[in-house]
């Protein structure tokens, strides 16, 4: 009987299974619930314009359909989310993760070019072993500003966010770096086992860090950092490191993005590699239920939010939806899913709603 | 009240004197050439230098001022209209002879043209129009006309609609790769594309999306379109770098680019006329950075006082994959 004494809600979002009817109840409090649905209806959308949407085909040994390329296109926007989301959980914001993107694509694509062997499968591996370790310098530098130095997170990670894709123009000299390597274009393009590569990558990035976080201490001492970073400072946790290791993780994430979206065309151009994701990837965050203002966060939310943004990307050319509303439609179902996720808002409709939570052990 | 901004207007020449003083003694050989005092003056403000077409039209216009005998001053903004008009003022100063600029934005160009207008000075601009109600401003705009370069495009295709209808349902089906939404580009070739089209019922715009002139907004629009649009014949994509997202998108799908699905595209840069030479793309209207003659010709006509019309449009061509297979090797950008 210890569900009963389980706290819906307030319990780890990666707690244990519950079996039994009990599921049913908690699932509909997880607080995944909401962004699952959004994601649910958006599919039921895309199916209604186009009947075959969903269909999933094997092409040349892989699988080929408009889900297989959602996986593949969610990847760089998963991978910047998930390190934006252990940096929002500390309370802060790395506004720089697209131009650290750009950086990386750019140093990857003019290594390859400027390598003796520009096909060699170990070009690649080293031009992108090296784009990853400037990517660790450039979170050190934001790390830096905001833990050791104290500039608030927002105008800290702005420096590089400005100066980054200046940087990147610098080292790609203002061109369109074009590479020729089959085994940088596999990174994006290429599949195992069916499954795009790319996808793969990030979900093994993601199931790492899930890992790190939950299995030990550290997603405790990220959140507990977030939620009050003096207390936790007071009660020995090393909060000035951590908030280090999660900006460092955080570019590095975005590095990954970088070269991933520079494979995918085999190409970089410094001025649009990584635009705005930085926006993307807060959306995919906040989506996912994590809180802007530190404290609690959900991985699993932010893949969730990831994969709803890049299926919302693919809706617009799938219904047909005009270039000039482009922007005004997202906006739409942007705030329509965060008013369904805010507690508040979803108070307000309730009157119209019998919900089971509502009626078992909802301590609210 | 009077002498503070003329000190500093005069270090500002001084300084700017300096700096061309210490470029001309890079040139080497040209220095003693350019010390003639009959020998025209152009000064050029640049918008910067953000893709491979601006840096080829930066050097055209070098290139051809060398040529023509032409002393250059040229100026890079690198993107940012008061560095504009800082290098228009500073060209007046110098009295040079004619000013050349690319604007990096439509408006606020009234103040510092009236002042070059009051100096006698010419001004010509180069590929981007300026919004104004007094076009005695300028003497002639010298750009590449986008609705024309839609309309080759149709062109073509209502030419070629036979071949164009891949699955031979009787209907050419044609997606449009848009450029960024509310980019003049964009809008005008659009335009002339869909003008042109109107001659052949058969040829319809069955999809049409923004791809930002990129490649990657290219490859995930065409993704899209591929699963979601039946028989597709034709792409129209509004820049080459989309064109080759296209490419990629369609390779993935099992099918070849420039047989299963013809491909046209604009701009001619290098990397797209690679791809036209091997036949993945099937036709590219050129859209020229390389007007560095014609500027050449007619600051030569503006300074000689011979009428100019207002408007000259950049001579551009159009490329098969047998033309651009000959003229792969020498392309500049």
């Amino acid at each position: 009987m210890t569900d009963t004494l389980t706290p819906p809600e307030a319990g780890r979002r990666t707690a244990s299974p519950v079996r039994g009817p009990r599921l049913v109840a908690r699932l509909l409090a997880s607080p995944l619930l909401w962004p699952v649905m959004a994601l649910v209806v958006l599919l039921v959308v895309n199916v209604v314009a186009t009947p075959s949407f969903l269909d999933v085909r094997l092409q040349d040994g892989h699988l080929y359909g408009n889900v297989v390329d959602i996986a593949r296109n969610s990847a760089p926007v998963l991978l910047v989310a998930l390190g934006m989301t252990l940096v929002i959980a500390t309370r802060g914001i790395d506004l720089s993760v697209g131009a650290i993107a750009a950086i990386a694509g750019a140093v990857a694509c003019t290594r390859i070019v400027g390598a003796g062997d520009e096909g060699a499968a170990a070009t690649a591996i080293m031009a992108c072993t090296v784009a990853l370790a400037i990517c660790v310098l450039l979170g050190l530098w934001n790390g830096f500003l905001v833990s050791v130095v104290g500039i608030q997170p927002i105008i800290a990670t702005l420096v590089l966010m400005v100066a980054g894709r200046g940087l990147a123009m610098l080292v790609t000299d203002g061109q369109i770096t074009t590479v020729n390597n089959d085994t940088f274009s596999n990174l994006a393009s290429g599949f195992v086992l069916g499954l795009p590569l790319a996808f793969l990558v990030a979900v093994a990035m993601v199931a790492v860090t899930g890992v790190l976080t939950r299995r030990t201490a550290l997603g405790m001492l990220i959140e507990a950092v977030g939620i009050n970073p003096e207390a936790s400072r007071l009660a020995g946790v090393r909060s000035r490191t951590i908030i280090w290791t999660v900006y460092v993780f955080g570019a590095v994430c975005a590095g990954l993005a970088g070269v991933i979206i520079a494979a995918n065309t085999n190409s970089v151009n410094a001025n649009s590699l990584g635009l705005w994701i930085e926006l993307d990837a807060i959306l995919a965050v906040v989506i996912g239920g994590t809180a802007l203002t530190g404290g609690r966060f959900s991985l699993l939310g932010t893949v969730v939010g990831a994969l709803f943004i890049t299926t919302l990307a693919r809706t617009i050319p799938n219904i047909g939806i005009p270039s000039e509303a482009n922007y005004l439609f997202k906006a739409m179902v942007v705030v329509a899913v965060c008013l369904i996720q805010s507690p508040r808002a979803r108070a307000v409709l309730r009157v119209r709603r019998t919900a089971p939570v509502a009626r078992k052990g909802n301590p609210a | 009240m009077w002498r503070k901004p003329v000190l500093k207007k005069t270090v500002t020449a001084a300084s700017a004197v300096l700096m061309c003083a210490a470029a001309v003694s890079g040139c080497g050989s040209d220095s003693s050439a350019s010390d003639g005092n009959d020998q025209i003056v152009m000064g050029f403000s640049q918008v910067g230098a953000e893709s491979g077409w601006r840096t080829a039209n930066t050097e055209s216009i070098k290139a051809s001022a060398k040529a023509a005998g032409f002393e250059l001053k040229f100026s890079d903004a690198q993107g940012k209209q008061e560095n504009q008009i800082k290098a228009i003022r500073s060209f007046i100063q110098q009295k040079v002879d004619v000013i050349a600029f690319s604007p990096v934005v439509e408006t606020g160009w009234d103040t510092v043209l009236q002042e070059a207008k009051r100096a006698n000075i010419p001004v010509i601009l180069t590929d981007r129009a300026v919004d104004t109600e007094d076009t005695s401003l300028y003497k002639t705009f010298l750009g590449s006309d986008f609705v024309l370069e839609g309309e080759k495009a149709g062109q073509w295709l209502v030419e070629n609609a036979a071949d164009a209808d891949v699955d031979g349902d009787g209907d050419v089906n044609v997606v449009q790769l848009e450029g960024t939404t509310g980019a003049a580009p964009a809008i005008d070739r659009a335009e002339g594309f869909a003008e042109a089209i109107k001659t052949d019922s058969k040829i319809k715009v069955s999809a049409s999306q923004t791809g930002d002139f990129t490649r990657d907004g290219g490859k995930q629009v065409m993704e899209s379109f591929l699963n979601s649009e039946d028989g597709i014949d034709v792409v129209f994509a509004h820049n080459d770098d989309m064109g080759l997202g296209a490419i990629e998108a369609i390779e993935a799908s099992g099918l070849e680019p420039g047989k299963d699905i013809k491909i046209i595209t604009v701009d001619a840069v290098k990397d797209g006329m690679a791809a036209l030479a091997k036949g993945q793309i099937n036709f590219i209207v050129e859209c020229n950075p390389l007007l560095g003659d014609q500027l050449m010709d007619l600051a030569n006509k503006v300074l000689d006082g011979e009428e100019v019309p207002a408007r000259v449009v950049t001579e551009e061509t159009t490329f098969t994959p047998e033309q651009a297979a000959e003229v792969l090797a020498d392309r500049k950008y």
